[in-house]
């Protein structure tokens, strides 16, 4: 029998992916809350794990339209990837330096986006 | 567009970094950010944006992923349970929303989203904890 740790990861996978698959926002917006009031996690800290999930949740994303063959413009992709990993780089280098209630904070602003996002629709 | 600003290309590329910036900041995949760069900047369809998008978010969550793993803001373990569930959750996501009303769940969703937005601004303005001392967290 998994731990109670496990069975409340799988848990927060299983609503990320509801979560995915009804509004297209899924993945970070439904697991890093989560991880902050339900598993008790510190900000840097669940973020972090979120985006390691994302990797594989992306992953089988791809997998899933068919090995993305032909949708991808593989090209653009990448040049493109290179800016966003510039992106990345500065962010979890910031991350590092500011205060986790900040991460909260932006965080929260994210979240109002969403909300806004989907009423206004 | 040749011999042009290239201001397409620019705004692109600007878009992008916030979507790695989000990534990195706030652990979201950057998708919201990604796909409008691709379709609206870069002449792609919805679905190759949405498709291109994914590649890079997989890139960008890669190496975010490794970074935050040298900073021990990862448990690799954890992520692969999340990672794993979440195709079963896509599943039930789709039963569901051939089962009930799209605005009931997009109003539902939003409403949740404020609700847990207003728990965060909370907790990151709580009052310290004991003796009114910051309280250093470990990560």
């Amino acid at each position: 029998m998994p731990s109670d740790h496990t069975l409340k990861l799988a848990a927060i996978g299983t609503l990320a992916g509801i979560f995915s698959g009804l509004f297209g926002v899924g993945g970070g917006t439904v697991i890093v809350p989560l991880l902050i009031f339900w598993l008790g996690y510190g900000e840097r800290l669940a973020t972090g794990t979120s985006l390691g999930a994302i990797v594989l949740i992306g992953a089988l994303g791809a997998v899933a339209q068919g090995g993305l063959y032909g949708n991808v413009h593989l090209a653009t992709g990448l040049l493109l990837a290179i800016p966003a990993v510039l992106g990345v780089l500065a962010g979890t280098a910031i991350q590092q330096r500011i205060p986790q209630r900040a991460v909260s904070l932006l965080f929260a602003a994210l979240l109002v986006g969403v909300a806004v996002e989907l009423i206004v629709k | 567009m040749e011999g042009g600003l290239a201001v397409d290309e620019l705004l692109a590329a600007l878009l992008a970094v916030a979507g790695g910036l989000a990534g990195g900041l706030v652990g979201v995949g950057g998708g919201v950010l990604f796909v409008p760069a691709l379709t609206v900047f870069l002449g792609l369809s919805q679905v190759e944006g949405e498709s291109t998008s994914l590649l890079i978010i997989v890139v960008v969550a890669t190496v975010g992923a490794a970074r935050q793993r040298a900073y021990g803001n990862l448990q690799p373990r954890d992520a692969l349970v999340i990672g794993v569930l979440s195709p079963l959750g896509v599943l039930i996501g789709v039963v569901i929303a051939n089962t009930v009303p799209e605005r009931v769940l997009e109003l539902s969703f939003a409403a949740l989203v404020l609700f847990v937005a207003y728990g965060l601004v909370r907790r990151a303005w709580r009052p310290p904890a004991g003796a009114g001392r910051r309280p250093r967290s470990p990560k």
